[in-house]
């Protein structure tokens, strides 16, 4: 019990040195503390040390901006706001249509087959390369932003709903059949059990290309969204702005990756855990 | 489920002459469907029910496609997405498998580097773009500088989950023959990593093409990505899907190459399970 | 007879994680093999006699007592010694040759000696002609075979044998116990078997040694008077079911009180 939690510990502490340390080597780049203390040492050279705010903002005014942001001005909430829509509405048409789509296609062979080589071509292209062609359908707007959205996470979902059910344990489809399920008792007890934790590693792919369509769809915008308002910022040099944005995306990102963790441990306690805890 | 050993595999069930083998049935309905798929989308154009300005069609494409190649003004915008795709992919490589390798095999190392690889990898590095082309410029300097982060991360974690998933036993054998550290990282450790190593390069090569087309989407002089912006505004839909489809292709090809190579080193895996 | 290997009053204690308390693995473990003897280690399970091989490897270091091969003490692994892994140990990513070149590779033997002394040992062990096969591609059986040429081919002092029979199926167990004793007859090694079965243990060695429950101690050495070579009619002399007969009782004096305990 006390090895282990100090084993705990010693992560936490570790990370938090390291986090601390990067911070204030950072705070001392803005600051120009390195260059100050080398000045003697390097002469004028010690100014490479010394990164100008357009450049770079310091961990404290980030800080300080952010709050600013969030809490006084509260001006990042519509821009959040928005961003977070587009997200959902985006995952719900790409799950709703993806899975269904995906565990129908896995089922069928002939499907299968027909289906392979355009998930392939699909996966393998980089579906942001389509982004001109969607602003010329649609503008730039709430929909063309969800659209973008939808296309990234569709392909996950889709290609992982369509291997959940090809691999399959044929063993437990001649167990059902020999219990003589129908096919909807077949899918719903055996299919679609057997599809979740695939399901779940889509979605968390599917996530983290969500998060990548927020920012690219809206280069094009010019009003509301978090990734508006890091491309207005970077195009005005408004630097600390920038570094809010990003630190906004972060914190949803994690937040994000951490709740489909906890969804998927608890889905899959029937699973033998193969990666140690110990 | 017991793999087949070399010498069974000639004593496989005969099959009925009248009926396709399973392969050439799954090429054959997989290449049906793309056929018929194209045969749509040219019909439909072709009929007038849709305006080709905003589908185009295969043949306008093809023919964006002969131009272009016959009279070579493609291949300068290729050059330079190769270039910003291999510079910043390679640097991941060489980058990321050291750096996976090593914060899996120091622990206290893994603590001080994981942070900042989980908030990475937590957020898309497309995301960083705006300080890049601050940093880097609009030329190729910032697309290096994305494509390489958002290969990077990837890498190094499959390259961490590997050299984790490695068996004790292993070790312990090594161990047990007096071998060298550096020994049991080259002859134990490297090996055991290949399949996680491979899944990795392939994800990572991903992001290194999405780095590429957003970053010349987002800002640039040259690249494909380019040319499919100027193409763009232009309603030139034709070029579009042509850029469209280079970018398709390089990603065909090099999850292709990747594949080649992964089953070079993975000869000792039970086929069929290996996928 | 000279005395090839001695364990002097070996000792292994260690922080217990569930308890907060020391864990008695081996206690005042004494024992000495002659050379060219071969010598089994039974005893109940968990009695720490996998962990005993593992002291005398230098893959673990006891807490007390010292380990003496052929007078010198032993504190880390080396080529003077030699383990037969239980199963699956083979590296998967090398061949057959590959995996028995591999402890050659790890002393620094030029790559053409050394496939030159595997090529021996892989002939020895009969698997010629199979040197380019990966180990998905061997049955159990071969795949051990392949993990003694790898320890032979280190003309280790002692061979150290752990279970290595363990997952095999009975009747190729049987097969290559016999062959384990012509291979043993031909190379004239000193071997440490370490098994469960104590057929297989009477069966192949000149002594049986009976380890203690945890903490384990070596209850008895009994000598095992069988002429050799041995066939495997062997079993069914009824010489060798009274070795099995008593030794199997030795065990049952162990196992019996913890039976009691967990009951």
């Amino acid at each position: 019990m006390l090895r282990e939690s100090y084993l705990a510990c010693e992560r936490g502490i570790l990370g938090a040195l390291a986090m601390a340390v990067f911070l204030v080597a950072w705070e001392g780049l803005a600051r120009g503390w390195w260059a100050d203390l080398l000045q003697p040492a390097l002469g004028t050279a010690a100014n490479v040390l010394r990164i100008r705010p357009i450049f770079l903002a310091s961990p404290s005014a980030i800080a300080e901006m952010a709050f600013q942001m969030y809490f006084v001005t509260g001006e990042i909430w519509p821009h959040l706001g928005l961003s977070a829509f587009e997200f959902v509405v985006g995952f719900l048409i790409a799950a709703s249509i993806g899975i269904p789509l995906g565990l129908v296609a896995g089922r069928y062979r002939l499907l299968s087959y027909a289906v392979e080589p355009l998930l392939a071509a699909l996966n393998a292209t980089p579906q942001v390369a389509l982004l001109p062609l969607v602003v010329l359908w649609m503008g730039t707007g709430l929909p063309a932003r969800i659209f973008i959205i939808v296309l990234l996470m569709i392909v996950p979902i889709l290609i992982n709903s369509h291997a959940a059910v090809r691999t399959i344990d044929p063993k437990w489809l001649r167990l059902a059949r020999s219990f003589s399920a129908s096919e909807w008792r077949l899918f719903r007890t055996i299919v679609l059990p057997a599809a979740v934790p695939f399901l779940l590693a889509g979605v968390r792919l599917a996530i983290g290309r969500g998060m990548i369509g927020i920012v690219v769809g809206e280069i094009y915008g010019s009003a509301v969204g978090v990734g508006v308002m890091i491309n207005q910022a970077g195009s005005t040099f408004q630097t600390t702005r920038v570094f809010v944005g990003i630190l906004t995306i972060v914190v949803a990102g994690l937040v994000l990756s951490e709740v489909v963790r906890r969804i998927e441990r608890r889905v899959e306690v029937w699973r033998p855990s193969t990666s140690a805890d110990s | 489920m017991s793999a087949p050993m070399s010498m069974g595999l000639s004593k496989a069930r005969p099959m009925p002459s009248v009926r396709l083998s399973e392969r050439a049935q799954r090429q054959l309905v997989g290449a049906g469907t793309v056929v018929a798929l194209l045969l749509l989308w040219e019909g439909v154009v072709a009929s007038g029910l849709v305006d080709p300005l905003y589908i185009s069609s295969p043949s306008r494409i093809l023919r964006v496609a002969i131009d272009q190649f016959g009279s070579g003004a493609i291949w300068p915008d290729i050059r330079v997405s190769s270039i910003e795709f291999l510079v910043g992919y390679v640097a991941a490589i060489l980058v990321g498998i050291p750096l996976g390798l090593m914060i899996g095999w120091s622990r206290r190392l893994n603590y001080l580097l994981g942070p900042f690889i989980d908030i990475l990898n937590a957020v898309p590095r497309v995301t960083f773009l705006p300080l890049l082309i601050l940093w880097f410029g609009i030329g190729m300097n910032s697309k290096f500088a994305v494509v390489f982060m958002g290969a990077v991360i990837p890498i190094v974690i499959a390259t961490h989950a590997g050299v984790r998933a490695n068996e004790a036993r292993f070790i312990r054998v090594a161990r047990s023959f007096s071998a060298s550290e550096w020994k049991i990282m080259t002859a134990i450790i490297l090996p055991g990593t290949v399949p996680f190593l491979f899944a990795g390069l392939k994800y990572g090569a991903g992001r290194a093409l999405l780095g590429v087309v957003v970053g010349e989407i987002y800002a640039s002089t040259a690249g494909v990505g380019h040319m499919i912006v100027e193409a763009g505004n232009l309603f030139d839909t034709d070029t579009v899907f042509f850029g469209v489809l280079l970018f398709m292709a390089a990603g065909v090809a090099v999850t292709t190459i990747l594949n080649r190579i992964e089953r070079h080193f993975d000869a000792w895996r039970p086929r069929g399970l290996a996928q | 007879m000279t005395i090839k290997l001695e364990a002097h009053r070996i000792g292994l204690e260690y922080g217990d994680p569930e308890s907060d308390g020391r864990l008695v693995a081996l206690n005042d473990v004494s024992l000495s093999i002659h050379e060219n003897e071969f010598v089994s280690i039974v005893g109940p399970s968990g009695c720490g006699k996998t962990t005993f091989l593992s002291i005398v490897d230098g893959l673990i270091r006891a807490t007390a007592g010292q380990i003496l091969l052929g007078g010198t003490p032993v504190s880390e692994p080396g080529p003077d010694r030699a383990v037969v892994f239980q199963d699956s140990s083979l590296l998967p990513w090398r061949t057959v040759l590959g995996n028995v070149v591999f402890g050659l590779e790890c002393i620094g033997v030029r790559p053409s000696e050394a496939r030159e002394r595997a090529a021996h040992y892989i002939e020895m062990v009969g698997l010629r002609g199979f040197e380019n096969r990966y180990s998905y591609q061997l049955s159990g059986g071969m795949q051990q075979r392949v993990n003694l040429a790898r320890a032979l081919v280190m003309d280790p002092q002692i061979l150290l044998m752990d279970e290595p029979f363990a997952a095999l199926d009975a009747q190729t167990r049987e097969l290559m116990q016999e062959e384990l004793l012509n291979i043993w007859q031909a190379s004239g090694k000193t071997v440490l078997f370490i098994t469960h079965q104590i057929d297989e243990a009477i069966f192949l060695s000149d002594r049986v040694i009976v380890f203690s429950a945890r903490p384990g101690r070596v209850k008895e050495s009994v000598d095992i008077e069988l002429d050799r070579p041995r066939s495997l009619k062997l079993k069914r002399d009824p010489r060798f079911h009274a070795y099995e007969d008593r030794i199997w009782s030795l065990i049952q004096e162990e196992e019996k009180p913890r039976a009691k305990a967990a009951g």
